[in-house]
């Protein structure tokens, strides 16, 4: 089985609208958006959801007042200020609370609470192009990471399951805790960047992201046209760090009016600039070794 | 003055808002990214670079000649960062949350803390010689982001006007780097993933109890439903920037958008104006 994983680094170059478009190339695909925090390929998907699952993310310390005696134990263990003492009362703010449960086992009088929150809820769904896993994390909510891999899992348990051989996961953007949860065991990672200096900038620190946890990159341009010259120094920048350069995809309206429509950009104008460069890029990125899949005869 | 500037979907515009609002004001200000992840605001104000501090958190260190292997540390981590394995202790950084409990729970005192680099601060000015700068930068494969992002914040200017760039999303990172702060702008464009997005991150900062308004970005460049949507839930849009090739370009290079045009500029102070009126008049520096 392969998975491959769309990234960016940069947030809006265009990693949902390519994933989307992919998902119509492919014969036989699991879909999985691994964006939990801001979701968006179900807005093109439609998905028709089939099962819906709570995400007990972590617990929060709650003091039970009648307990506590105000010793104040609570509020000087804990490092993330969470604990606050108002009106002779203490009490935790659910926003600042780590969830390490320090004050729960060193308060002396066993006067915290320790339940479990539900940080979101995630979703098997039916889509035209095949299974989907998606999620959504409750509004600032943490532990995204987990949430991430948790959907990945189970894309992963449910293609094995259905006989899918290739998973294709959106990616969050950034390069923190839920992107290095989205490409962990990928067989391959496509950065999609755009020619700007901050696309620029964030393609190269997502790219050496990849190289750090050894994952294969691939990068393609979208809106390649925009300024010329920041094309050509991210096919220097690919070519200096061993990244393979897919292909390149013009500035083209056509995206926007897709996703207005709520369909991909080939389902939108199979014969635009902007879809015969998303074919073409399909094709590369399934016809590289990472991804290459192979049969047995 | 704390103006945060937020969007949940990524590039919308929030940098672009961050650069050229900060550049348009006539009067000392304080531009920190809190985007450590991926930072961009430096490559559009180009500001000199001053300090360098690193940015550490408390992660275990345990002396085994004074372990008696009893297993509190590792009952006591949430996180499964800390484990007793045969006769040695292991510990796994990249998973600790620095709460410190399994040093404050060990009875022998054999466990002790030391320092792991999360990224570095980095403060300067520039590029005009009032305005202040601070920016995060996430070490590769780290992933403690908020911790990165309180460090960023330390430099906030409590008398001045402090301008605030968020990382996009609705999670931790994003609560980090609004908490606290005066005004939130709403970067968003019009489209649906943008108006999707919107609509979290207007409940996030609604949970918060921010006082919020929106910019709308691209204006022009796909449908209307942000307006309907921003009519109904009666939320002021401050600023529309349309949706132009030349604009892209001149983003695409790094260049300040209201170099391009005297107009855009005094809208970005006008709009100052509003936000100080919308928070309180008081509060801004005359």
């Amino acid at each position: 089985m392969k998975e491959l994983v769309i990234l960016s680094g940069k947030g809006g170059t265009g990693k949902t609208s390519l994933t989307a478009a992919f998902a119509g190339l492919a014969p036989s695909l699991m879909l999985c958006d691994a964006d939990v925090d801001a979701a968006d390929l179900h807005l093109i998907m439609s998905p028709d959801i089939q099962e819906t699952h709570d995400f007990v993310g972590g617990n929060e310390a709650v003091i039970k007042q009648e307990l506590c005696t105000g010793c104040g134990t609570c509020k000087d263990v804990c490092r993330f200020d969470a604990v606050s003492e108002s009106d002779a009362a203490f009490v935790v703010d659910a926003l600042n609370c780590e969830g390490c449960g320090v004050c729960v086992d060193l308060c002396p009088e066993n006067a915290i609470d320790f339940p479990q929150k539900t940080c979101g809820r995630w979703f098997v769904s039916i889509t035209r192009f095949g299974p989907m896993v998606h999620a959504r994390l409750g509004i600032a909510e943490e532990n995204s990471g987990r949430l991430v891999t948790l959907v990945r899992e189970q894309a992963r348990k449910r293609a094995r399951e259905q006989h899918i051989d290739l998973i294709l996961t959106d990616g969050p953007p950034g390069i923190g805790c839920p992107v290095i949860a989205s490409m962990g065991q990928a067989s391959a990672v496509l950065i999609v960047a755009e020619p700007t200096v901050s696309g620029i900038h964030d393609m190269k620190r997502v790219g050496e992201l990849a190289a750090h946890f050894k994952i294969p990159a691939m990068v393609c341009i979208n809106k390649y046209d925009l300024n010329l010259d920041q094309t050509r120094s991210i096919e220097k920048i690919a070519k200096e760090k061993d990244i393979a350069m897919v292909g390149q995809i013009p500035f083209d309206p056509a995206f926007t009016q897709a996703m207005i429509q709520c369909q991909t950009l080939v389902e939108n104008n199979e014969t635009s600039r902007a879809s015969r460069a998303v074919r073409d890029i399909w094709h590369a990125v399934m016809a590289s070794p990472a991804m290459k899949i192979e049969r047995l005869m | 003055m704390i103006i945060s500037i937020a969007s949940g979907k990524g590039g919308t515009g929030k940098t672009t808002v961050a650069a050229n609002l900060a550049a348009s004001l006539d009067q000392a200000v304080t531009v920190l990214d809190c985007d450590v992840e991926e930072p961009n605001l430096h490559l559009f104000l180009h500001p000199e670079i001053h300090t360098r501090e690193n940015v550490v958190a408390p992660i275990p260190q345990v002396n085994m000649e004074k372990c008696t292997l009893c297993k509190r540390c590792m009952e006591i981590c949430r996180f499964n960062a800390i484990a007793v394995a045969g006769k040695t202790v292991v510990t796994f950084p990249e998973l600790c949350h620095s709460c410190g409990g399994c040093s404050a729970i060990c009875p022998e005192g054999a466990v002790t803390e030391m320092e792991r680099v999360l990224g570095i601060v980095e403060t300067g000015t520039g590029p005009a010689p009032d305005m202040g700068f601070a920016q995060g930068l996430l070490d590769v494969g780290q992933v403690m982001v908020p911790p990165v992002i309180r460090k960023v914040k330390s430099h906030i200017d409590t008398r001045g006007i402090t301008l605030i760039d968020a990382p996009p999303g609705t999670s931790c990172p994003v609560i980090a780097a609004m908490k606290d702060t005066d005004y939130v702008i709403l970067v968003t464009e019009p489209t649906p993933f943008g108006l999707n997005d919107l609509k979290l991150a207007v409940e996030t900062v609604r949970m918060m109890d921010i006082p919020h308004g929106l910019i709308i970005n691209r204006a022009g460049m796909g449908d209307d439903a942000v307006y309907v949507y921003a009519k109904e839930q009666h939320l002021p849009v401050l600023l529309e920037i349309p949706f132009d090739r030349e604009i892209a370009e001149a983003y695409s290079r790094g260049d300040l958008i209201i170099s391009r045009s005297n107009d855009l500029k005094e809208k970005f102070q006008t709009l100052y104006q509003d936000i100080c009126r919308m928070v309180d008049a008081q509060r801004c520096a005359p």
